[in-house]
């Protein structure tokens, strides 16, 4: 049975991915790039399609940056290719790559004003001045920094500068743009509006955008599909929700929000109902998972649920409820929107339990040293195997 | 800071007082007397002893008589330019020699960097003339120059007491004084930035040209004015290679004062030659100011 993730994509219809017969923009096969003796990137294979906004995820030193650069041509491959339409872009210089590149300190021309840094790349091309003139221009007025073009790099601010980086960046109309953690220099209010304006930009431009980050939540937000990466080898690639609701690892689950995670091992599966049945000492009765493709009896495996999955209360659940975990409350976190209770199991085990504030009352508020009966459904837990 | 940070102040101040403004009035003083056969061999001399009358007559027997002499020879002027000729080729080629020397050294791995600048600096710890005096021995009709020449079997080439030898000699000399100020300028340029402009298009060439060159000009004019003020009035280095013909103002300084015994007319070329450099010593200030305020 092939249950339908409940996900609310933005652009459902937009899956090359999924199109065996779709030829990728760019592609990575079994990349490796070392640095002495260190492996930044470990044999990484990836396509990324046209008008794709794809994210290259992880921790910092995962090989993301790495990875972007052999892109854009800063780095050469130790093995494996690289490839743009199809083409090898083995011994291509960077100025001869149809890529463009937004740099993570922006990397504005110091020397030059707003307008002759958005022009620098037009000017290469032999580009006649009137042209050049209109394309800065118009790629000013789409970053709102029209006003502010004979303004030198060192007098703008940090939102200006992420912009004119931008304008300066799209002014080639590149294949595919590059952007390195765009975002980091920006305040959080700034990057959560940046976010969007980047993602209505792409679809307006409809070009192919390349973004490394370590912020999970800004790749969610952009991304149609996200890399997840770990020590220069990729974890797992797919769509924000798929990634959220259906990770491959432990490693993506607690990567990426919140998670649960209680060491298991498979006690029977019931492939009539895709159900599987997990012995755990942290839930005598044992835990109840839906899977369709669980691994066979007596496999060590971790059942991973998020805490938003799960239901909090001050009463016993009714008996034959699947997945209760008896606790107490240790602390309470208030975010107006959330609440997140840290509840404690047994010794030296906590779990995180969120629950929505949907009303603004609640007769019997939930305290701290409380009792409380954790309990979530056999679709909320992801049976993981790594 | 404290209310006695002026304190701080008065070392530097005094320093330039003792060794900068007393030597320059004096000088100044000298430039307006004229020439006796005597010991000093200048008059007027204040004689404070006689009070206000021989401050009177002192300043009575001033006059800018030595100044008007040397509008009217043209050795002066011929000296003047041949001077600043020979310090503003003398840069450019310290520039073509300097910059690709910085360059390398800026893009050094940081090990090697330490190397290449104890290089570009250890000479200094021996002796200048010995340096020059070894220039002599190299480029004299018989010396280490020609004698490699021959093996090679190349001609004989008369270097020594020519321009060429004045031109080797001081960008010899003064080298490190433009690869430092060029070195500092690029080894701050941001590497990003080079990358930024392959990715837009550049070729290493043009990026050059449009970014690190630009970015580096600062560097460009410290060095640049570091080198070309104190060439003007080098005296040493004509004197030992350029030979008995070469022709600069530190040289008729020196015969002024010491074959001539005119103390007046040396004083005037002095002061009429420091004026000549107070544009480009401005420019170096102001640059530095400059380069000090694009620092905050």
């Amino acid at each position: 049975m092939a249950r339908r993730l409940n996900i609310g994509a933005v652009r459902s219809s937009f899956a090359p991915w999924a199109d065996p017969a779709a030829v990728p923009l760019a592609r990575f096969e079994g990349v490796t790039k070392r640095f002495g003796d260190a492996v930044a990137v470990a044999g990484v294979s990836l396509d990324i399609y046209e008008r794709e906004f794809f994210a290259l995820l992880g921790p910092s030193g995962c090989g993301k940056t790495t990875l972007m650069r052999l892109l854009a041509g800063f780095e050469t491959p130790d093995a494996g290719r690289v490839l743009l339409g199809g083409q090898d872009l083995a011994g291509v210089p960077p100025h001869r790559r149809p890529v463009n590149m937004m740099f993570q300190s922006y990397a504005l021309f110091p020397h030059l004003n707003v307008f002759d840094n958005v022009a620098f790349g037009l000017r290469q091309d032999a580009m006649p001045k009137a042209e050049i003139r209109a394309r800065v221009e118009e790629m000013l007025e789409m970053v709102q920094m029209a006003s502010l073009a004979r303004r030198r790099p060192d007098q703008l601010s940090g939102g200006q500068r992420q912009r004119v980086a931008l304008a300066r960046a799209i002014a080639r109309r590149p294949r595919m743009l590059l952007l390195d953690e765009p975002m980091a220099a920006l305040d959080k209010k700034l990057r959560e509006e940046t976010q969007f304006e980047l993602k209505e930009l792409q679809a307006r431009l409809g070009l192919t955008f390349l973004i490394v980050t370590h912020d999970q939540e800004e790749a969610m937000t952009v991304a149609d599909r996200i890399a997840v990466m770990r020590d220069g080898a990729i974890e797992q690639v797919a769509t924000p929700a798929e990634i959220y609701e259906a990770p491959a690892s432990r490693y993506v689950a607690d990567f990426l929000g919140d998670v649960n995670l209680f060491e298991a091992r498979v006690d029977r599966v019931e492939p009539g109902a895709a159900q599987v049945r997990l012995a755990s000492a942290e839930c005598p009765a044992g835990f109840t998972a839906l899977d369709d493709d669980a691994p066979a009896p007596a496999t060590q495996v971790w059942l991973a649920v998020r805490p938003e999955k799960m239901t909090i209360a001050l009463e016993p659940p009714p008996p034959g409820t699947p997945n209760v975990l008896e606790g107490q409350v240790w602390d309470i976190g208030y975010t107006g929107d959330w609440t997140t209770y840290l509840v404690d199991l047994a010794e030296d085990r906590t779990i995180r339990v969120a629950r929505a504030n949907a009303s603004r009352l609640v007769d019997r508020p939930i305290g701290r040293e409380d009792k409380v009966w954790v309990s979530f459904a056999p679709d909320a837990g992801v049976v993981l195997t790594r | 800071m404290g209310h006695r940070s002026w304190l701080a102040a008065i070392p530097p101040y005094a320093w330039l007082l003792v060794f900068f403004l007393f030597p320059f009035v004096l000088v100044a003083k000298l430039s307006v007397s004229h020439t006796v056969l005597a010991i000093p061999p200048y008059a007027p001399t204040l004689d404070l002893s006689r009070g206000a009358a021989g401050v009177r007559d002192f300043i009575g027997g001033l006059s800018g008589d030595t100044y008007r002499r040397l509008g009217q020879d043209h050795l002066y002027l011929a000296a003047y330019l041949s001077s600043l000729k020979v310090a503003a080729i003398s840069t450019a080629l310290l520039l073509l020699v300097g910059y690709p020397m910085a360059y390398g050294m800026a893009r050094a791995s940081p090990r090697s960097r330490t190397l290449l600048l104890m290089a570009v600096i250890l000479p200094f710890w021996t002796s200048f003339l010995i340096r020059v005096y070894a220039w002599i021995a190299i480029l004299k009709p018989e010396g280490l120059l020609n004698l490699v020449l021959s093996w090679l079997h190349f001609g004989p080439v008369e270097i020594l007491n020519t321009p060429t030898a004045v031109y080797i000699g001081v960008v010899y000399s003064y080298l490190p004084f433009m690869v430092l100020p060029l070195y500092a300028a690029l080894e701050k340029l941001d590497p990003t930035l080079l990358e930024a402009a392959a990715d837009l298009g550049a070729t290493p060439w043009r990026a050059f040209w449009r970014v690190t060159f630009p970015l580096s000009r600062p560097g460009v004019a410290a060095g640049s004015l570091l080198c070309f003020i104190p060439i003007v009035g080098e005296f040493v280095i004509p004197d030992l290679l350029g030979g008995p013909q070469s022709l600069m103002i530190g040289r008729t300084i020196w015969t002024e004062f010491f074959a001539n015994r005119d103390w007046p007319s040396a004083s005037a070329v002095a002061i009429v030659l420091l004026a000549t450099l107070t544009l480009p010593i401005l420019a170096y200030q102001h640059q530095q100011a400059r380069a000090l305020e694009g620092r905050r």
